[in-house]
């Protein structure tokens, strides 16, 4: 067990150098000066070398990475252009927002999605099943962001219920979490749906059934249970989905997450904001894909063997 | 094989090569037939040839002019003039919808064909040659894999600028890992079967077991991988386009127009949730083509 750990968090360790090393390149290659970007372009030639200088930009490239590296190790991603504060506590700041909203959005995803797959499993065949499952289709293909602002016309507009825009409470919350949420709700209750219906003609089950286990027990007991396991995959495998989902969310609802960190980033041309939003976010879904990849091992112990050989 | 084939391949019984052939049209001409009994697939299918019809002759069926303005039909309702209303400029939005059919289709097509090509290339690499060939493409795969995309998109197209031409070649160059992954399973299992070591065995060179026996093996995979990348690129698409990263004004795509409508939801709710039912029509049924594509080529794919 320990030597699959110690390969995977190798192999995590690997992928984030990867994706620095293609993000700075991606991004360093740039055409246009920096350095003008910052001063304007009536900066006197002096000012421009000095400012080019101070920022390490007249270094070779290969020098600024192993830099940009060395301090990325002391989580120091550098400074925005614009508002000369710390990448790395910006982002930080914006992502405590980010994360609650993924996380209402995961919350509404599990209530619905598995009320819903539970609903369409019992009912199968009936019209409640069809019109559940049909909804769950045109949710797995609708944008979020259309979703948001579909809310936004009916809860905020048309029924005048929850606020559109802005704001940290709970009701400002509640539409940017389900629009997000949105998607998983419909996968969640496919999957759930899937799950039952495998489970509900084996043995065991009729077994039960045959001893007289209320039919509720059944469900929620057996069938329920065997769907956990793929929705447990599906949360931890959409993470990073929900997380760029969230800048689109956050652009509609003008959340100040790190979604609309990184946009405003790139309308800004603020390139340190833009290549530490990267890095963050693909380390971020690194390391959970990391956790889900273990917690798997220790459940299965097949999945470890089976790297081994 | 039915008694329609086996009649047909009696008339080459002496060529090899033609009941090679003979029996891959058995087995497309299966797969059609199963496809063919789908009903919901084929019914998806007739909507996105209608749709890519309507894109294709876009000047015919579009009414007016997508980028003509008119100051005085400013964000009207849906009429019998402006069948889908008009918006801020004035300009038709049903017209602005069938010349936006025209980019989602287009991204999605041409962004996954440059998926499919880099994505056939290196996962028969991983899988033909093996060793560190395979061990550095399988790593490229898993670190773009591990994170989406279109974070990589977002960063191309920071530094290539917003555009069509550079929403297909970020949108291409990022998603053939999933591609990659299901042509590079599929070799490693082709290799070990008796024809392929034959032909290796009997001095078939590289290009040629590639060509010649890997490539026809495996495109119906690529089918259904291609067909089912489409709706996530049409959606990365709108997602860009909704930032401002994807085509630029006048130009219309389905993304850009939601974003733009959003002051309008007020006045003009039409705007906005027109291009959002458009986009839900054409991923939709190409989700649902794909699964019907996969359920007829490929039975075992389905995991």
């Amino acid at each position: 067990m320990r030597k699959y750990i110690i390969k995977r968090v190798v192999e995590a360790i690997l992928v984030v150098f990867a994706i620095t090393v293609i993000t700075f390149i991606i991004l360093n290659v740039i055409p246009g000066d920096p350095v003008l970007l910052i001063l304007g372009d009536r900066a006197d030639a002096n000012t421009i070398e000095m400012v080019r200088h101070q920022m390490g930009f007249d270094k070779p490239l290969h020098i600024q990475f192993f830099n940009y590296l060395g301090k990325l190790l002391h989580l120091d991603l550098g400074v925005s252009y614009f508002t000369r504060e710390a990448v790395f506590q910006s982002l930080s700041r914006a992502f405590t927002l980010t994360i609650k909203l993924a996380l209402s959005a995961y919350a509404f995803a599990l209530v619905f999605g598995i009320t819903f797959g539970v609903i369409a499993s019992v009912k199968r065949g009936k019209f409640i099943d069809k019109f559940l499952m049909s909804t769950s289709i045109i949710g797995i293909s609708a944008p979020s962001f259309w979703v948001a602002i579909i809310l936004q016309i009916i809860f905020g507009l048309k029924l005048n219920l929850l606020p559109i825009s802005g704001g940290e409470s709970v009701s400002a919350f509640i539409l940017p979490a389900f629009a997000l949420g949105t998607r998983y709700i419909a996968s969640i209750a496919r999957i759930t749906r899937t799950s039952m219906l495998e489970i509900i003609g084996q043995d065991y089950v009729r077994t039960a059934e045959a001893k007289g286990v209320s039919k509720w027990r059944v469900t929620i007991g057996h069938a329920l249970r065997n769907a956990l396991l793929p929705i447990i995959t599906l949360i931890g495998a959409e993470l990073g989905g929900v997380l760029t989902g969230s800048m689109l969310i956050e652009k509609v609802f003008s959340i100040s997450g790190i979604g609309k960190l990184t946009v405003d980033s790139i309308l800004s041309r603020d390139m340190p904001v833009l290549q530490g939003a990267i890095i963050y976010i693909a380390t971020i879904c690194v390391i959970i894909y990391l956790l889900v990849d273990i917690s798997y091992a220790y459940i299965d112990p097949r999945i470890r063997l089976g790297d081994e050989q | 094989m039915d008694i329609l084939s086996l009649g047909k391949s009696k008339k080459y019984d002496f060529e090899n090569i033609e009941v090679k052939e003979n029996n891959y049209k058995g087995y497309y001409s299966k797969s059609f037939r199963i496809f063919r009994k789908n009903k919901e697939a084929m019914l998806c299918l007739f909507i996105i040839v209608a749709i890519s019809v309507v894109a294709i002759f876009a000047p015919f069926f579009a009414p007016y002019d997508p980028n003509a303005q008119s100051l005085a039909d400013m964000l009207q309702k849906p009429s019998a003039k402006h069948l889908f209303g008009t918006d801020e400029y004035g300009r038709d939005i049903l017209s602005r919808i069938i010349y936006g059919a025209r980019i989602s289709l287009s991204v999605g097509v041409i962004s996954q064909g440059i998926a499919s090509v880099i994505g056939f290339f290196m996962g028969v690499m991983a899988g033909y040659f093996g060793g560190w060939v395979d061990r550095i493409i399988s790593f490229l795969i898993q670190v773009f894999s591990s994170f989406p995309y279109i974070l990589f998109a977002i960063a191309l197209i920071f530094v290539l600028g917003p555009g069509i031409l550079n929403l297909f070649i970020a949108l291409g160059l990022l998603s053939w890992a999933n591609i990659a992954r299901m042509i590079r399973g599929q070799v490693m299992q082709l290799k070990k079967k008796e024809y392929i070591e034959a032909c290796i065995i009997n001095g078939g060179s590289g290009l040629r077991v590639i060509m010649k026996h890997l490539l026809p093996n495996c495109i119906s995979t690529m089918i259904v991988l291609i067909t089912l990348g489409i709706p996530s690129a049409i959606i990365n698409e709108a997602a860009l386009s909704f930032l401002g990263l994807g085509v630029q004004a006048p130009a219309s795509s389905w993304g850009s127009m939601i974003s733009l409508s959003q002051p309008y939801i007020r006045s003009n709710p039409s705007y906005s949730i027109i291009p959002g039912i458009a986009i839900i029509i054409v991923v939709l049924s190409f989700n649902i083509v794909g699964d019907g594509l996969r359920d007829a080529l490929d039975p075992k794919m389905k995991s």
